[in-house]
């Protein structure tokens, strides 16, 4: 019998409602995989086998009772564990949070249950989400199932802040997961851990119910194997929510019925300040395979200059932190998540205390930072210049799109790196995000496909920009390249 | 522009984080390495330039003006570390 836990979004869908195999075989299989890997990866947080099985028995019921099935019919997915999920412990990878356990549904994953998915965990993430290598949770880091060839068996990061959900993909723990991205965390893990991995167009996603990070630039977005198959979920998680203001009210397209890898009279952008002195050479040649393969499907490349591209990391790194510090402050002991009372404290006290005794460094640090650029006297050197160099990152985007429909770059400036490589020095973790970040600060969409192995075996990402609203060209690009690319490699097992 | 124990002390406590002499310590060459690198923003020309407030054109909705939620005080108050009587409880704040 074929091994479940091979199947993707698409092909378990199907062979559930053929009737190839039932959703509770499906959801057991998976199962049975986060339990076996979670001594060695740590991807999830909190294991729900119990809750997979009821969703899987409802689908197998339906099935059985004629009734229409869902998009995502019969898939078990894992939730990264940002989204509050009613009855099961949300904690954002924080101690603060540790114990909280929502009484409400976050909007996106209220609407994958809807859609027939169901739920094997809650996956580790960086600390509220702040992290590029899934160091920074409160629960221990998530080791990536790659290892580099040759013998050398250093855990390596899985990429961040959605890390969980990357390592979860690429070693079969689950066919499919959320992630979310602020300035990169689902490109990026995707990209270290050869899955697939899109952020839409900011607002496509309700926010709703997602422990909230920098609120401009937060998005939430499906991971997976294939571009299909996050066309298919993408679909079940966008849509208009009266309940988050930056909803877009719009009807959600039908991005899977329309992938096509024909790119005939596109053109694509070729970003030449993406090509930075020093780059890494496997990573240029990823990128120059990737123009030759949207060359085979059809498309034309173009030269595009996007100017202010080396200022959009210093832009994020005060814009993010200071709507962090702002959003962060509702943790104060009194409505949820931890207390900390120290005899004969004050009420002011026991803000501090608990404050300090809840969040972890990388989160401190975000605070301080996001604090200081706010506070009186700075905020117009550094939090009013960054919003207007936003401005203009946004503008080099429009100017770029007047000569092509989707921008090619690469996902990150290197593979994978080893835990604790980059974890003292928090200025060499932020340049991981560089090619990712501008995309995130314009609100475009941005997707990461797998494009091959570097000469020490390990997975590097290509990224596709589109236009605002333009998921179906991202898609495609992405859909191209995946044709092309026969990307097939998967961890081997170790774990 | 860079900071010192003094500053980050007042950072801290605006930020509400309880902080030790040795946090502070650590704290302040972190800080100043990370205000260094966002300098450069200075070097930007944004004459004429409006700060960003929307990423993606929207606009903001009215709702009707009606009760759509509430009466659910046990629901709010079920994570709370310390409810009392029906309410989030806090030290004394009042001598």
């Amino acid at each position: 019998m074929t091994d479940l836990t091979e199947l993707g979004v698409a092909a378990i869908r199907e062979g559930v409602a053929k009737g190839d195999f039932t959703a509770v075989e499906v959801a057991e299989a998976f199962n049975a995989n986060v339990a076996a890997a979670q001594g060695s990866l740590n991807a999830f947080i909190v294991a729900t086998p119990e809750a997979a099985l009821e969703a899987a028995r409802k689908v197998d019921a339906d099935r059985a009772g004629g009734k229409a099935l869902g998009k995502m019919a019969g898939v078990p997915i894992g939730m990264k564990d940002l989204f509050a999920t009613r009855g099961v412990q949300t904690t954002a990878a924080s101690h603060i949070l540790e114990g909280f356990t929502p009484q409400y549904e976050s909007t996106v994953s209220q609407k994958l249950w809807d859609a027939g998915a169901g739920m094997l965990g809650k996956l580790n993430l960086d600390q509220f989400a702040m992290g590029s290598s899934n160091e920074t949770s409160y629960f221990g880091n998530v080791v990536s199932p790659w290892r580099r060839a040759g013998g050398d068996n250093a855990p390596l990061a899985p990429g961040g802040s959605s890390g969980g959900s990357s390592a979860a993909i690429a070693a079969r723990l689950c066919p499919a997961a959320t992630g979310t991205d602020t300035g990169g965390s689902i490109r990026q893990p995707a990209a270290f851990t050869g899955t697939t991995g899109i952020k839409p167009t900011y607002g496509r996603c309700s926010r709703w119910g997602v422990v909230a990070f920098a609120s401009s630039l937060d998005q939430a977005g499906p991971m997976a194997r294939s571009v299909r198959d996050c066309a298919i979920m993408l679909e079940a998680m966008a849509g208009f929510d009266p309940k988050d203001s930056t909803s877009l009210d719009l009807p959600v397209p039908e991005w899977e019925a329309g992938l096509s890898a024909n790119l005939a009279g596109k053109k694509v952008g070729i970003p030449r300040e993406y090509r930075m002195d020093g780059m890494d050479a496997e990573v240029a040649k990823s990128w120059d395979d990737g123009i030759a393969w949207l060359k085979d499907a059809g498309a034309e490349i173009v030269d595009i200059s996007l100017p202010h591209t080396k200022y959009a990391l210093p832009t994020y790194y005060i814009i993010a932190p200071a709507e962090a510090s702002s959003n962060l402050a509702r943790y104060d002991g009194v409505r949820y998540g931890l207390r900390d009372l120290p005899d004969g404290a004050n009420l002011q006290d026991m803000y501090a205390a608990t404050r300090a005794a809840g969040f972890g460094d990388e989160v401190k640090r975000r605070i301080l930072i996001g604090t200081y650029v706010l506070s009186a006297g700075f905020y117009d050197a550094y939090y009013t210049q960054a919003q207007k160099v936003r401005t203009l990152i946004s503008r080099d985007f429009e100017a770029a799109f007047g000569h092509c429909d989707v921008i090619l770059a690469p996902t990150t400036p290197t593979a994978a790196f080893a835990l604790g490589e980059n974890s003292d020095d928090p200025l060499a973790m932020y340049l991981n995000d560089v090619f990712s970040v501008p995309a995130s600060l314009a609100g475009l969409p941005a997707m990461s496909v797998p494009a091959g192995l570097n000469s020490q075996g390990l997975p590097l990402g290509l990224q596709l920009i589109g236009k605002p609203f333009d998921e179906q060209g991202v898609l495609n690009a992405g859909l191209a390249i995946e044709s092309r690319a026969g990307f097939t490699a998967k961890p081997e097992k170790w774990w | 522009m860079s900071v010192d124990t003094a500053t980050v002390a007042k950072i801290a406590s605006l930020a509400r984080l309880k902080v030790t002499e040795a946090d502070l310590a650590a704290m302040v060459p972190e800080l100043n390495g990370i205000l260094a690198w966002v300098e450069q923003l200075g070097e930007v020309d944004v004459t004429g330039v409006e700060p960003m407030t929307a990423v993606i054109p929207n606009h903001l909705r009215l709702r009707e003006d009606a009760v759509t939620d509430g009466g659910i005080r046990d629901a709010v108050l079920a994570n709370a570390p310390a409810p009392e009587h029906g309410f989030f409880g806090v030290p004394k704040v009042i001598e």
